[in-house]
Formats: structure tokens, sequence, C-alpha cells
């Protein structure tokens, strides 16, 4: 496990001798929340750099939400410390809330407001104007001006996150949390919603984003995949999926239901998923050749009447996910 | 799994063999929709969309947000009536039996399947006695849905204390209880972990092969995948249609996300 929370004060030592300087946007320490019997947050530790586009990967129940509330001072952990933008959440408040941009899960805007009369209410609590902060949000505003006098609600699930995500950002803050920004959201409108966060990040802000999509995973600069309020593992997405500890084959071919059952009851089967048009099989020999797995795979295959193409294939972000889910170790 | 399965010569006109032997007759599809529009104003949000699904088939109905998904859905289920045209489900016409449909199907979306504050056994009791079925059959039921899920021993458990993957699932084992002809799942796996995800869709995949026909939407492509046959909807109309390989084929693209992106965003491909 990346990570461990070995000393819990903001501003320790990290495990690996590094002493977190100018260039740590948020730090969190064993982070942990607890809402009645739910452990909603366990432990959670990470470090956030100025400039990086981060994400947390996880499903519902996860923690995003609760993790994203207390780093902007909505909520106040139950154990464990952290600091954003050098500022503590829990007793500057209200300096930090000037600075931070937030885009909350759920739609939150006024639905009976325009587009414009929105992200106008939106600059003036925060003491400012939409004309004073047209450079900050330009992108995203050309393309939401056609639709400047359009009532909120009458727009469709990928503008409405545009226009959440203009209003989080006309106070021009240094960092932006966005909490589950494409959920719901068709996979097209979803990549142009990523296409903006990347123009965003190239100005140099810095993006914490919570996702349950795995495929969003590649669009970040590191994630930190979360399991029920648990950091699973935290490094670069090609990181991760480099590390698949077993041999990961494709396999494709007609009767699929058939395939499955068949490539299960293998003696070497660790898992066996469908992953789109093909199946995912992952050998449970952490050194076996993959190339021989698969001239293995297909006789097996055959046997039973069942032509398939098997290839060796590398991890995706959700393979990788799908085996930490499996075997990640439980924290003491 | 089926491609093109037509059962016998029964052909399912309308208005021809009599409404009330209907129900106990063969019906050849289990939706049929033809030229089915609904407009609001003088807005179009479902335009003339023809498509069947065959018993035992899981159809995938994809489309971007806003392309009129929902209210073909609507429709379908009997909650909206058609402007134009006409559709039956389970063998009952949309715009006329609209009561015969929600007793003869399924439902389940992510935003609404089953009460947070009523234990699992309420909220079977409390289906179980809309869709009309007798206390006998409820508590027959009950029992085996809940042992098959494995959650026997949680039946005086609230549903709220369930976790998502649970709670899904037993979402969808109630909106079976009736043992509908068509089942709608409205994005059932929105939010769900992975493997979740993967073991809803053996379920899926299990149902089907009861001959239940299974109408599901999803933004996830790679699920479009696991559908026998799809339709992507594209400002109203339906753009694309047939087996994964073959709108992949005739569009001559590789993935569903490619074909998607060129329905959804013309032009906007290089």
């Amino acid at each position: 496990m990346t990570e461990p929370s070995v000393d819990r004060r903001v501003g320790a030592p990290r495990a690996d001798g590094a002493v977190p300087d100018d260039g740590i946007a948020v730090e969190a320490r064993g982070l942990t929340k607890r809402f009645g019997d739910v452990l909603a947050l366990d432990r959670v530790s990470f470090d956030v750099r100025h400039g990086e586009l981060f994400g947390f990967i996880g499903p519902d129940g996860a923690g995003k939400t609760t993790l994203f509330r207390l780093l902007v001072s909505l909520f106040t952990p139950d154990d464990g410390e952290s600091r954003v933008l050098g500022l503590d959440p829990v007793n500057d408040l209200w300096q930090l809330r000037r600075r931070v941009g937030y885009m909350p899960g759920r739609f939150s805007l006024y639905p009976d407001l325009t587009v414009g009369e929105n992200l106008a209410f939106y600059a003036r609590v925060f003491g400012t104007t939409v004309d004073a902060q047209k450079a900050t949000i330009e992108p995203i505003w050309r393309q939401l001006e056609p639709f400047a006098k359009r009532r909120a609600a009458a727009l469709s699930g990928g503008m409405k996150q545009k226009l959440a995500l203009c209003c989080a950002l006309v106070h021009a803050p240094d960092i932006l949390f966005l909490d589950e920004p494409t959920t719901g959201v068709d996979a097209v409108s979803r990549g142009e919603f990523w296409d903006l966060l990347g123009r965003l990040r190239a100005g140099g802000l810095t993006i914490l984003v919570s996702t349950p999509y795995m495929d969003e995973a590649s669009r970040c600069d590191r994630v930190a995949l979360l399991q029920r309020g648990r950091v699973l593992r935290i490094d670069k997405p090609a990181a991760v999926s480099a590390a698949y500890p077993r041999p990961l084959l494709s396999v494709r071919g007609g009767d699929r239901l058939g395939m499955l059952a068949i490539l299960r009851a293998h003696p070497h089967a660790a898992s066996v998923w469908p992953f789109g048009a093909s199946l995912h099989f992952t050998d449970d020999r952490p050194g076996a050749s993959p190339a021989q797995i698969a001239r293995d795979l297909t006789a097996w295959l055959a046997r039973q009447d069942l032509p398939a193409e098997v290839e060796p294939i590398a991890a995706s972000i959700e393979d990788a996910f799908m085996w930490d889910m499996l075997h990640a170790e439980v924290p003491a | 799994m089926t491609s093109d399965r037509h059962l016998d010569g029964t052909s399912p006109v309308s208005g021809g063999g009599g409404v009330a032997n209907r129900a106990a007759d063969h019906v050849a599809h289990a939706i049929d929709a033809r030229a089915l529009t609904r407009r609001f104003g003088s807005f179009t949000a479902v335009d003339a969309i023809t498509f069947h699904v065959n018993p035992g088939e899981v159809f995938g109905f994809l489309g971007a947000n806003g392309a009129g998904k929902t209210t073909a859905m609507r429709m379908l289920i009997g909650l909206l009536a058609p402007s134009d045209g006409e559709a039956e489900v389970a063998g009952y016409s949309v715009a006329t039996e609209s009561q015969a449909i929600r007793r003869n199907i399924g439902y389940m979306s992510q935003r609404f399947s089953l009460y947070d504050d009523l234990t699992v056994r309420e909220n079977i009791e409390l289906f179980g006695g809309i869709y009309g079925l007798a206390t006998s059959e409820i508590a027959d039921r009950r029992k085996a849905l809940l042992e098959r899920l494995g959650l026997a021993s949680h039946e005086r458990d609230f549903v709220k204390a369930l976790p998502l993957g649970w709670k899904q699932q037993l979402a969808f084992s109630v909106a079976l209880l009736h043992r509908p002809r068509v089942v709608f799942l409205d994005e059932p796996t929105g939010g769900v972990d992975p493997i979740t995800r993967r073991r809803f869709w053996e379920m899926i995949y299990e149902t089907a092969a009861a001959g239940t026909a299974v109408l599901v939407t999803t933004h996830y492509l790679d699920e479009a995948e696991y559908c026998d046959r799809l339709s992507i909807m594209v400002d109203g109309r339906i753009a694309a249609m047939g087996t994964p390989d073959e709108v992949k084929r005739s569009a001559g693209v590789s993935t569903l996300d490619e074909l998607f992106l060129r329905l959804t965003r013309p032009g906007a491909a290089a």
C-alpha cells in the first residue's frame, strides 16, 4: 500500500523521509470521519502538488464526497488533519473558502435563474463581477454564452455541469474541488468536460476531482483509488496499470457466456470478468509466460468447441481496481 | 444469445385478436414500437422511432443526455401518452392499455427503486401487493428471492442500511417479483463498483435466459457490448441499431465510443 499513515500530524516527516515543502497544495494525514456506525473515511492520507490534476476514483460509498467536504471546510474530521494551500480547513475556514472553488456532486444552482444570472450571482457572493473574471472563465464561458438567457433547469446534463464549473471558477480560486462532475453525463459530454479540465490545468490551476468512471483516470496526473472509505492505492495512472501483479489476457469469441463458465473452471484462473466485447482472464501464476498462457487458453477453449482469440494485454485502471478490491490488505 | 428470435407466426396486429384474449396469446415481440412520437409544444422529443425487442433479448437503449431516451421509456411503461405512432409492450397498447402494461412489466431505475425506510421484507411485501400477487405467492417468492441473493438473514434490515450493490440486486429482483415479460432498467449500475456492476450483468443474463425481455439504458459504453442488440438515439431519432458488431461494422469503426462520438457530435471527428 502507498501512503501508510505512520504519523498523523500534518508537516511531520513522511515515510519516504521528505518533509512537505511549498510544492504541496493539499496534504491529508489520517483523515477519519464517522456517521453513526458508518466509517465513511478511514485514515486517508495523501499529498497533492501545486498544478496537479488529481483524481479520486471510486464507486458510491467510497468516501469521495465526505473527503471533499472535509477539505473545503464543510465537515470537521473525527480524527486526522489536513492543510489546503497551507490553511487548516477547521481553523482557517474563512480564509480558505475565498481561495477554493467547489463544485458539489448534486446540481446546486438556481434552476429558475438563467445561465447568466446564476453566474452573476456567484460572482457577487465573492465580491467580484463576471466581466472582471472573463479571462479566468473564458474557455468555459465561450461554450455557455449561446445559452446565457436560458433557465438553468432547461439545460442538458452536460451543459449544467459546465455552468456549475463556471460558477465554481468565477471568483478565480487557487484550487478547484470537483465532486463527481461527470456522473450521469453521457460519454461524449464527459470527454468534453475533461478537455476543459485539461485546459484549466495547463493554466496552472490545481484540481482535485472525484469520479466513479474508471476510464477517466487516464486524464489525471495521479489518482487515488478509493473503496469503502479507504485508499487502495495512489499513483500515476500508467503506474497503477503497470503494477498489475499477474499475467492478464484478453479473450474474444462468439459465445461469451459459455467462455466465461469454461474459463472460470480453468485451474489457474484467478479471475475472469467481461470487459466490453472481450473477457479478461487473470492467471494466478505471477511469473508465468503470457504467450504460453495464451496458447494454453486457446487450447482449453478449443477443447469445448469454443474458438477464441487470446492475447496478453496491459491492465486498465479498472482491472487494477478490481484486483485491489479483492486483494487489498486491510490496514491495522 | 438471441440475435433475431422471432417466435411463431402470430403477428401483433393491433385491434386484431380481441383485447381480452391477447394477454394469453403468444406475443411475437416483447416490445414493438412503430413510429412512436412525442412532442412537447413545438419540440419533438421522440421522433417516429421504430424498433422491437424479442422475448429473452437484452436490448441496450443508448443515447446522449437529452436525446429522448427517457421520454421514450416513459411512453413504453405507460406513464406518458404518445403524440403519434403506436407501441405494444407485452402485447398491450401503450396508448389504451397502460394499466395492463404496468402489471406486466418490471421497472428499476437508479433514482427510484426501493423504499429506504422500509425493511427488505416490507419492500418485497409492498411491491408484491402493488403487483397484485396473493399473500401466499408473495411469501413463497420472498423466501426464494432472499435465499437466491443470500439475504435471508437480512430480511428485517432497513434497505437504507444495505450496501449499494445489494440494494441494486434486491431492487432488480423486486422488479421481477411478478414475473413480468419485459423489464426496463434505467441506468441500473450507476455509481456501482466494477465487480458489483459485472455481477449485476450476470443477473441480467440469467433473467433474459429465462425468457424475459430486458431493455437497459447505460452511460457505460463497455456495458453496451454486453447487449444482444442496441439502438443509439440522437435528437429524438434512432441513428443506429443492430448487434454491437453490426453497428460498429456498418459505421466502419472499431469501438462503440467512436461510433457514439461520430453520431452525437457530427463534425467533431477529425
